[in-house]
């Protein structure tokens, strides 16, 4: 037993090392890009018949789970960082996707069924006689993105301001987001928003010119996703790593204590709950081009509860956690709706309650434990965090 | 340690599983059940699920099809509609089927239809549904609005000499179509603008009370009144609840609903509903041996006699016999040679007559309006005198006039201009 | 025009009639008739049983009257060889037993292919209805009485009119003797040529809400033809007044919409309030603990099925008991864990929802369950002609407010309450005077979750039981915890009263989705305000 430990010693540091702030975990970025790559190639250059070729199907599922990855890294960074649990984050997502989903639906132009050249085919056949004037500019990419980018960054600012300067916290917020949400699903099912209603917006053509059905954009839009989610990912760990990025912390731990400082704590937050909300909408705009649709359900509550679970079950307070999380989860609902469609829900439930019941921290922090036990390089203000205290400002809530 | 042997145990379950589909693989059918089992949908679609099971079994008992077993591959795209297009993805890249039949709701048929459409899959969809659809990859095996909406306001018109009419649905691309198409056609046989009330509700509405006091004044007027309903799922029994409570009778106001059948019936209690009408193309309670046989065999395979089968499930049945009479016809499951063969394909109604494939992959079918009994079954009161042709475009909406489908040769197009002579939306 | 072309198919109705007399004027049973046109029925078009119903009744007069009834409900079948008319009623074991019709005498059990059924359809019941209620105006008790008369409102040809004189003559209550004076006046109105008599129907008119009455004067107000200037006057005098009043009892039923749907909200909410409110437990399964209580009701009602009037009664205590002990084996097996990481429950009890539904679903299927309506929650109080209440809402009102009374007098005269109160106040200070604080957050989820149980009783009477009942309910009922602020029972009744009569008052003027999301937007603005809700807990356990 003793022989394998002191075998392992150097891989348990080795481990460790990526742990430490700044150099750690960027082998997360290089598994994810390698991967991707290898994918990418493998579907382009092999042949269906070869036992390496990874179709299509896959290509886009990757894709799917990456977005995902991305939304519930976006949820993470105030949830992990700043203790702002936010029950809503779908909501951003989904208005991301809306604009994309505009953009793509404009594509379409006169090839829908009723070869209407302006009216998307929803359109059509509820009689409305032009485009509303929302509608207008969003053939344009670059227009479309600035407003899928606008649109969530802009609520998330309002909702913060409201919310953070009137110091609504813990469960209020969460359920303030809740209800966010929620009366956007609502609003999004009537048809009289212009928007699709229920069906929202589907059969989609092409993306800039790219026709949407071909291998090589899936498989570029999944490159283009990593890359995406990459940069993010690099982002945001150079924020959470910055002067501000300790002052969120501190925020997170003891707001009281914060402000008390001197910090304009409301300030810190409703800046960090714009830029995840940012995330999340981009995440959103590359999530309809490889799903092919986007409707309100995107909006409902549970979704954005299970984004959250994505990340518990990764590990908050870790962006790789929330990633992996998100992999991992997606990753077994696809099996288990395959494999034992009449019970995976059980298996999904049971899930959730065993890791955070025995793995407060998600799986991040069973790796934690798992290296910090047997190398001695355990990280000092990690250690006081793992004991199960989490946010004082939790607690109190 | 617990949990260590709980994945193990999963892992297991989920090794055999592929095993067993890898040896079955090389020498069967597969037949894929793209519906919901779980989430909102579970409720309708679960039977539809069960019904293809059905099927499959009594066909290999039968000895199968072109001398293959069918086997089923079951998934559950979980009422999430983007999953629904994922999950067919699956079903024709992974799992490589030769059939889905699938879909409930509009939104998930819209979201798997690229999918079927690029991959050249090959999908049969048994619900009543808003019409303004045909694709070569789908046959629509459920009512058009011209083959439920229209005859039964013909027979309220007719029969209960109904004048005012109050049409309310759920906000959802159904009942929005559907309402514009009868309000076109009421308006063009002579009723008033202002005897027409239109009203949505969200999913899942629960609190009628006040609209179903609005119909109460509406049908107050002294005019006979009726309620065209396309109200979906679960609102409809808050719905009927809140009818009954508030003393709103058959005799005085009849419902007639499109989304309402024996097995949304079977949640309800029905005393108080005796009257109220619904339109489909099959009831349970119409007499045939067919029928019969069908209804025992179901009740057989579901092992609870009280189990009622309702008009998707005949869609499905119909469906897919003609699916594998289409597929001896043309001697092969490819689905070029499928498509094709289907076209003109006859099959026997559960309720006498026969079915027939068009060439816009609709059905023709009769058209049955049956009272509610307190039993829960459907009395039926009218009904058309031959087939009825489903439409894949409604002559009532302005969009889609001068559409029609034709999937035979020369137009072979799913919405080809009469006016223009052109399939619009492809490049001329 | 239209008053001119009533009045002509009137005199066209009383002609036609006039030869064949009032047959219940003297009732003569023409034996011989009867039996020919009963043999008609077997097979007959449901448009040529509207005819023999129509020969009957004027050739068979009351004593036709159980033949009509049994039609009405449905049970009159022919034997398919013979043509034999007979009443098919079901015995429990589900066997056709046959009835003769008139003698009551049994004819022994029937198979379903021997038989037929006379077809009725719903325009064939509601003249069986009226022809039953013209019977029973000269036969029946009060209340069938005024429900003939009412029926009588909407169709007053001649032969009606002079039913009425009969039943008139031959002794009735004052109140039906004042709604028979009301449908001579309304006779007058549109028959007589003086206008003296004409305002003197008016004023009789005047003020009464049963909708003929209202329909009748709008109709002379917007009749073209109509020459009499003073009686025009009188008829939109008399139209104002009624409109007036409805107006009115719009408003009172607008309000008891509020209510009943701020009493749902209650009962929703009231569960998650001690969970969430007093034990700070994010419960996303709450909704669920409400679909077992509404699934205990149903196989209450399975064990039960011929005291159905019962049921209701046996399943409250019943559905308290099982979420309540699901309760306390979530709290006990998973809540207990998380003890101080409240925003953890969250993931953990949302965890548990989608187990107890796919657990549902295994277990009963599906598809929704059956729930019946006992008889007394059935029907509604009606107040007057334009304003009723409906039973079982007003009775789950009533319920709410009594779930809600028992519960703070559990709180705040119990032991157990106590005890609660003291843990959520200060955990460890309980702790030290000797709470068993384990043993009281047990049972106060239990609580919670029995309560909720209990919700889900009074909900199946409403809505499906379903696996995603309590999905349903579980958005609604955290707004109304939070907007009537955490930890406070008394705001938890605003709270859901005030969102309930808000929504009902919203939603004429903007449909019943645009309504909620109003609401929504300014309960969240609302929170940004105040972000501890209506009733802000106060002191140190506030923080």
């Amino acid at each position: 037993m003793s022989t394998v430990k002191t075998a392992a010693q150097p891989l348990y540091r080795w481990f460790a090392e990526f742990r430490q702030p700044g150099r750690g975990t960027s082998w997360l970025v290089g598994v994810l890009l390698v991967v991707t790559l290898a994918m990418s190639a493998a579907n382009l250059l092999l042949p269906p018949e070869s036992p390496l070729y990874v179709s299509t199907y896959t290509i886009t599922l990757m894709g799917k789970y990456l977005c995902f990855a991305m939304l519930a890294m976006a949820v993470d960074i105030i949830w992990g960082y700043c203790g702002i649990l936010s029950l809503g984050h779908g909501a951003f997502f989904a208005l991301g996707g809306y604009g994309m989903g505009m953009y793509l639906m404009r594509q379409i132009g006169d090839r829908g069924v009723y070869g209407n050249p302006d009216l998307p085919d929803f359109m059509v056949f509820l009689n409305w006689q032009e485009l509303p004037w929302y509608w207008f500019g969003m053939d344009q990419f670059w227009f479309a993105v600035l407003v899928a980018l606008a649109i969530p960054g802009l609520l998330a600012f309002v909702f913060g301001w409201l919310a953070f300067r009137s110091r609504v916290t813990g469960v209020y917020l969460s359920i303030m987001t809740q209800a966010l949400t929620y009366a956007l699903m609502l609003a999004f099912f009537r048809n009289e928003m212009g928007f699709g209603g229920n069906n929202g917006l589907t059969d989609f053509k092409d993306i800039l010119g790219f026709d949407l059905q071909a291998d090589s954009t899936r498989v570029a839009l999944l490159l283009v996703t990593t890359l995406l989610l990459v940069i993010a990912f690099l982002t945001s760990r150079a924020i959470v790593q910055s002067r501000l990025g300790r002052v969120i912390v501190a925020v997170r731990d003891s707001e009281a204590r914060a402000r008390f400082l001197g910090y304009r704590t409301e300030r810190y937050k409703v800046w960090l709950f714009v830029y995840s909300a940012l995330i999340a909408a981009v995440a959103g705009m590359l999530y309809v081009p490889q799903v092919g649709i986007i409707n309100p359900g995107e909006f409902s509550p549970l979704n954005s509860i299970e984004v959250v679970v994505w990340v518990a079950v990764g590990g908050r307070g870790t962006l790789y956690g929330a990633i992996v999380g998100a992999l991992l989860v997606n990753y077994a609902k696809t099996r288990f709706t395959a494999l034992m469609p009449d019970a995976w829900l059980f298996a999904l439930g049971a899930l959730f309650v065993v890791v955070t019941v025995y793995l407060p921290r998600g799986l991040a922090g069973l790796f934690d434990r798992f290296t910090s036990k047997n190398a001695e390089t355990a990280w000092p203000e990690r250690a006081k965090e793992s004991n199960g205290g989490l946010s004082t400002a939790e607690v109190s809530a | 340690m617990k949990l260590k042997k709980y994945f193990a145990g999963l892992a297991l379950a989920a090794g055999t599983t592929v095993i067993s589909s890898v040896a079955l693989a090389a020498e069967t059918i597969k037949v894929g059940v793209l519906h919901s089992l779980s989430g909102t949908m579970a409720i309708s679609e679960t039977t539809l699920k069960d019904t293809v099971l059905m099927m499959v079994d009594e066909q290999n008992r039968k000895g199968g099809l072109l001398g293959k077993k069918l086997e089923a591959v079951v998934v559950d795209p979980a009422s999430d509609w983007p999953l629904f297009a994922e999950k067919a993805r699956e079903l024709l890249t992974k799992e490589k089927v030769d059939v889905i039949f699938g879909c409930w709701t509009s939104v998930s048929r819209k979201s798997v239809l690229p999918v079927v459409e690029e991959l050249n899959g090959l999908m049969f969809y048994p619900v009543q549904y808003e019409g303004e659809e045909s694709s070569r990859n789908v046959f629509y095996t459920g009512a058009s609005p011209n083959q439920q909406a229209i005859p039964a306001v013909d027979y309220l018109m007719s029969d209960l000499e109904v004048e005012r009419w109050v049409l309310a649905g759920t906000d959802y691309v159904y009942p929005r179509t559907t309402n514009k198409i009868l309000e076109a056609y009421l308006e063009a046989s002579g009723v008033a603008k202002e005897d027409i009330m239109i009203s949505y509700t969200p999913f899942g509405h629960s609190d009628w009370q006040s609209i179903v006091s609005d119909i109460k004044k509406f049908g107050s007027a002294g005019k006979k009144t009726a309620v065209v309903s396309t109200i979906n799922g679960d609102a409809n029994v808050p719905f009927y609840k809140e009818l009954a409570n508030q003393g709103v009778s058959s005799e005085d106001i009849p419902v007639v609903a499109f989304s309402v059948g024996e097995e949304e019936l079977s949640g309800i209690d029905t005393g108080p509903l005796v009257g109220h009408l619904a339109a489909w193309n099959y009831f349970q309670g119409i007499d045939s041996e067919a029928n019969e046989y069908f209804v025992q065999q179901w009740k057989k395979f579901i092992g609870d006699e009280k189990r009622v089968t309702n008009d998707p499930m005949e869609a499905t049945y119909i469906g897919f016999n003609m699916w594998a009479k289409a597929v001896e016809k043309a001697g092969t499951t490819d689905v070029d040679s499928v498509e094709q063969a289907m076209i003109g394909i006859e099959f026997p109604n559960l309720t006498g007559g026969v079915a027939k494939m068009n060439k816009n992959h609709h059905l023709s079918k009769p058209v049955f309006i049956g009272e509610i009994q307190d039993d829960g079954q459907f009395e039926v009161v009218w009904e058309t005198d031959g087939v009825v042709a489903g439409d894949a475009w409604s002559d009532f909406l302005p969009g889609s006039k001068d559409l029609i489908a034709d999937w035979t040769a020369p137009i072979k197009c799913g919405n080809y201009n009469t006016q223009s002579k052109a399939c619009s939306g492809q490049a001329q | 025009m239209k008053v001119l072309l009533l009045k002509l198919w009137m005199a066209v109705a009383a002609v036609l009639l006039l030869p064949t007399g009032s047959p219940l004027a003297q009732p003569e049973p023409t034996a011989p008739a009867v039996g020919s046109v009963l043999q008609q029925l077997p097979g007959a078009s449901l448009k040529k049983t509207g005819d023999l119903v129509r020969q009957l009744e004027q050739a068979g007069g009351a004593e036709m009257r159980p033949l009509f009834e049994v039609m009405l409900a449905g049970d009159l079948y022919y034997v398919k060889e013979s043509g034999q008319l007979l009443q098919i009623q079901k015995n429990s074991d589900g066997a056709r037993m046959g009835i003769s019709l008139f003698e009551g005498k049994s004819l022994g059990e029937f198979n379903s292919r021997d038989i037929k059924k006379v077809r009725v359809n719903n325009r064939l019941r509601s003249q069986l209805r009226d022809a039953i209620a013209r019977i029973e105006l000269l036969h029946g008790d009060e209340a069938a009485q005024i429900a003939a008369v009412l029926a009588m409102l909407d169709d007053l040809n001649e032969q009606n009119l002079r039913l009425l004189q009969t039943a008139q003559q031959a002794g009735v209550s004052a109140e039906v003797s004042t709604l028979i004076e009301l449908a001579e006046a309304m006779v007058q109105l549109r028959t007589s040529t003086d206008t003296a008599d004409r305002l003197a129907a008016i004023e009789v008119m005047q003020g009464r809400l049963e909708t003929p009455v209202r329909n009748q004067l709008q109709r002379l107000v917007n009749s073209d033809s109509e020459q009499d200037v003073a009686v025009v006057a009188a008829a939109q005098k008399a139209l104002d007044k009624i409109s007036g009043r409805m107006e009115f009892y719009g408003q009172m039923e607008q309000l008891f919409f509020g209510l009943s749907l701020g009493s749902v909200l209650l009962l929703a909410a009231i569960g998650l309030a001690i969970t969430f409110g007093v034990m700070g437990v994010i419960n996303m399964a709450h909704g669920e603990m409400i679909m077992l209580g509404a699934y205990t009701t149903y196989v209450i009602q399975q064990l039960m099925p011929n005291a159905i009037g019962y049921s209701l009664l046996v399943a409250v205590p019943a559905a308290f008991l099982v979420s309540g002990s699901v309760g306390v084996l979530i709290e006990r097996g998973v809540i207990r864990h998380l003890q101080g990481r409240p925003l953890e429950t969250l993931l953990a009890t949302f965890g548990i929802s989608l187990i107890l539904q796919q657990a549902v679903r295994s277990i009963f299927s599906p598809l929704n369950m059956q729930v019946v309506t006992p008889e007394w929650m059935s029907g509604s109080l009606a107040i007057n002609p334009v304003f009723s209440i409906t039973y079982n809402r007003l009775y789950i009102l009533l319920f709410s407010l009594a779930v809600f009374a028992a519960l703070v007098a559990i709180l705040k005269k119990s032991s157990l309450g106590l005890n609660v109160r003291a843990v959520s106040q200060n955990r460890d200070m309980a702790k030290a005077m000797g709470v068993r604080t384990e043993m009281v957050d047990a049972m106060t989820f239990g609580l919670g979750s029995g309560i909720a149980g209990v919700a889900g009783v009074a909900l199946s009477q409403l809505t499906n039981v379903g696996p995603n009942l309590g999905q349903s309910y579980i958005i609604d009922s955290f707004m109304v915890v939070v907007f009537g602020g955490v930890g406070n029972m008394l705001g938890t009744l605003v709270g859901g009263f005030s969102l309930g009569v808000a929504n009902k008052f919203l939603e004429p003027a903007t449909g019943a989705v645009l309504a909620n999301i109003i609401v929504l937007v300014c309960l969240i603005l609302f929170i940004q305000k105040r972000p501890k809700g209506l009733f802000p807990q106060r002191g140190r356990a506030a923080e």
